[in-house]
């Protein structure tokens, strides 16, 4: 067992050898004509892949085993959050000691202290990072309900988040509309363009949906690119105004701060609300749609419905994050708002664990954050990034923090019911 | 009569997978649809029940206190709301949610809150929201799987799963439910509680079945009545005596397996 790991390792470090041999080992000077070998590399090629092939085997066994132990304590037990490696139930430990009031409300006391202080702990720059990472926790949460509920694959979501910088931007470039009125209006303008975009796409599922919607997002972005007098083009819409507070002059630093609680006040009033459709009727329904339409059909799920609701309450979010984006910013451009704005979001998603809130945010958190604190490695961001997804859906496909089901406490011999 | 199939045909391109059948249930009934695999049975109820627009034909039914009413064309979720419920021939539960949640989807179609109930959380939707609980739970209890309510409804055992696709449909208050082979890959034993089950929901829940089966010992000692299909043409119909006996049932099962 133990050599059989050793020699597929070793074979495989052979191959990794030959593959990257032409790259890695041999270099020719075209303009001196000289062939240069480098030996060195061969050897760190062939020690890395057998070291990263022996840790990867001993991992997967490691998973695969805990799985099926969890498979089987499920069936008899309670329903368990899926195999994962120890870091997986450290944290689901964490996670019922936090479901007991006991220790919750201290730790929510010391979280509320943390997120309240930190702008003045930290420094302009840092508050203005968390400022990213919090319209990311928006945008994560907001494309959960479509992704994760719904199970509808959604790439073009950045085009909401478009739709709502750029009416702030535009209202503000013609008719000098302020922020706290561009606000709902974003959030209303990127509702309807979620339901415009939902109108042709019900009837496309998977890969077909996918297509479509990430060619939307590209549409929004390209119209904002070409419609100059109205846009800007591709110079984008600049000196948009910072949020107001009822006339106050305030500083860089002062205005920074006040930026950052009005995005933790909508990030909280997103958890909520988002938090509560889950745990809903509809919310529920959107659920089984994601898992299987026919049976939800069958049902009487109607899936019209629920695919617009989907979109249009995933859409708000996206919507409100981008008016504070202009307002962040004060000047916005296509460029923001490719695709791959789109694809981080879902892997904000996907990383934190499908459907489930403190996955996308604890996700959007990661993956905006980290990448800033690591300037320092920014030519293997990249690299990093893959690397972490496929170590991620390999090891922990269920996310940082996967869903949780509910469960429901019923006290069976009087019949009544006590919701845990 | 509450339910009326008159002349009902699908075609898929070239292939007509029903043809020309009708069929009509009495209210309390329990009646059978066999034949051999590929007959077009589960094309039938799919057509029934709005997975499919039906070629030509019409369907019809007579929901209690209401009038009789075309359900041709209508959405599932439609007809699910009008009162006809239904299983699948390859389960198609919600794997990954708890078989109590599986059941509380069911009774989705039953209640109203909606997307600003759900935010506000008012007295209403609160009351809706236990009520759902509730009923859901006692539907489990009937049917037998409470124990279950709490674990995902992808780590039930097989007859277990089977019985909560009947729970969740039985959720949505039909008059009549349609099972598709729900006794399909279930022991002897699990059969045999199945075959109680159904009798059961038919005489203390007020709901009709309709059943697709294989297992012809228990279509034998369940129906009423048997309509037998063979290339979506009807072949036979009436009691299960006169059915195992008609000539052209018999022949329509030569070389079929028959665990009569
Ligand atoms: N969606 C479909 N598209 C094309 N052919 C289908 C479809 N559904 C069923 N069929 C065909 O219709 C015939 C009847 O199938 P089905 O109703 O599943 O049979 P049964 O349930 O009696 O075993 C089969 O020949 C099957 O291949
Ligand atoms: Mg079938």
């Amino acid at each position: 067992m133990k050599l059989e790991a050793v020699k597929r390792s070793a074979l495989l470090a052979m191959w990794f050898i030959l593959l990257t041999f032409p790259v890695m080992v041999v270099r020719v000077n075209t303009v001196t004509g000289v062939v240069q070998w480098r030996w060195s590399n061969l050897v760190l090629v062939g020690l890395g892949s057998f070291v990263i092939s022996l840790v990867w085997n001993w991992a997967l066994a490691r998973t695969a085993g805990r799985g099926g132990e969890a498979a089987e304590a499920g069936a008899t037990d309670e329903a368990t959050g899926g195999s994962g490696l120890r870091i997986g139930e450290r944290m689901s430990d964490l996670r019922t000691m936090l479901s007991e009031p006991r220790y919750r409300t201290p730790a929510y006391a010391l979280l509320a202290v943390v997120i309240v202080a930190f702008p003045f702990v930290m420094s302009l720059y840092q508050t203005n990072i968390m400022i990213s990472a919090l319209v990311y926790v928006m945008l994560a949460l907001g494309l959960n309900i479509v992704i994760g509920l719904g199970g509808m694959l959604h790439l073009g979501y950045i085009a909401f988040y478009l739709v709502g910088a750029y009416t702030y931007g535009i209202l503000n470039r013609f008719f000098g509309i302020g922020f706290w009125v561009a606000l709902p209006i974003g959030a209303a303008l990127s509702v309807v363009a979620g339901i415009l975009l939902a109108l042709p796409v019900l009837r496309l599922r998977g890969d077909y949906l996918a297509i479509v919607t990430l060619g939307f997002g590209e549409i929004a972005r390209i119209v904002m690119n070409n419609t100059t007098k109205f846009s800007g083009g591709p110079q984008g819409i600049g000196g948009i105004p910072r949020p107001t507070l009822f006339g106050l002059e305030m500083g860089l630093l002062g205005v920074t701060r006040y930026t950052y609680y009005i995005i933790v006040v909508v990030v909280i009033i997103t958890v909520f609300v988002v938090y509560r459709f889950e745990n809903s009727r509809i919310g529920r329904a959107l659920a089984a749609m994601g898992e299987d339409e026919i049976a939800a059909q069958a049902m009487g799920v109607d899936l019209t419905r629920m695919k617009l609701t989907a979109f249009a309450l995933g859409s708000v979010w996206a919507g409100i994050g981008g008016v504070i984006l202009a307002a962040r910013t004060t000047f916005i451009n296509p460029a923001s708002f490719t695709v791959w704005e789109s694809v981080i979001v879902l892997c904000c998603v996907v990383l934190g664990g499908m459907g489930s809130i403190p996955g996308a945010i604890v996700g959007a958190l990661a993956l905006i954050l980290v990448p800033e604190y690591l300037r320092a490695f920014s030519d293997y961001r990249m690299l990093m990034f893959g690397a972490v997804l496929v170590v991620m859906m390999v090891f922990r496909p269920g996310g940082l923090i996967p869903k949780r089901r509910r469960s429901y406490t019923v006290d069976v011999a009087h019949e009544e019911e006590v919701v845990s | 009569m509450i339910l009326d199939v008159t002349e009902l045909t699908m075609d898929f391109g070239g292939l007509r997978a029903v043809n020309a059948f009708s069929l009509q249930m009495d209210k309390g009934e329990i009646i059978a649809l066999i034949g051999p695999n590929g007959a077009g049975k589960t094309t039938l109820f799919n057509c029934v029940t709005g997975v499919y627009y039906p070629t030509a034909g019409e369907i019809r039914i007579q929901p209690p206190g209401n009038d009789a009413e075309s359900i041709k064309g209508l959405k599932p979720s439609t007809i699910a709301h009008k009162g006809l419920a239904r299983t699948f021939q390859n389960i198609r539960l919600f794997p990954n949610m708890t078989v109590l949640e599986n059941v509380m989807i069911g009774r989705h179609t039953r209640l109203k809150a909606g997307v600003l109930g759900a935010i506000l959380r008012d007295k209403r939707t609160r009351q809706e929201e236990e009520q759902i609980i509730h009923d859901s739970f006692r539907i489990l209890k009937k049917i037998g799987i409470e124990q279950w309510a709490n674990n995902q409804a992808k780590n039930l055992p097989y007859g277990a799963q089977r019985r909560l696709e009947i729970a969740r449909a039985m959720a949505t208050d039909p008059f009549i439910l349609l099972l598709d082979e729900p006794a399909a890959g279930m022991n002897p034993h699990e059969t045999k509680d199945l075959e109680e089950l159904i009798v059961r929901i038919r005489d203390t829940e007020e709901i009709s079945i309709f059943l697709i089966e294989h297992d012809m010992s228990l279509v034998m000692s369940l129906s009423e009545r048997i309509y037998v299909m063979d290339y979506g043409k009807l072949i036979a119909v009436g009691t299960p005596d006169e059915v195992k006996n008609d000539p052209e049932v018999i022949k329509a099962y030569l070389g079929e397996e028959v665990s009569a």
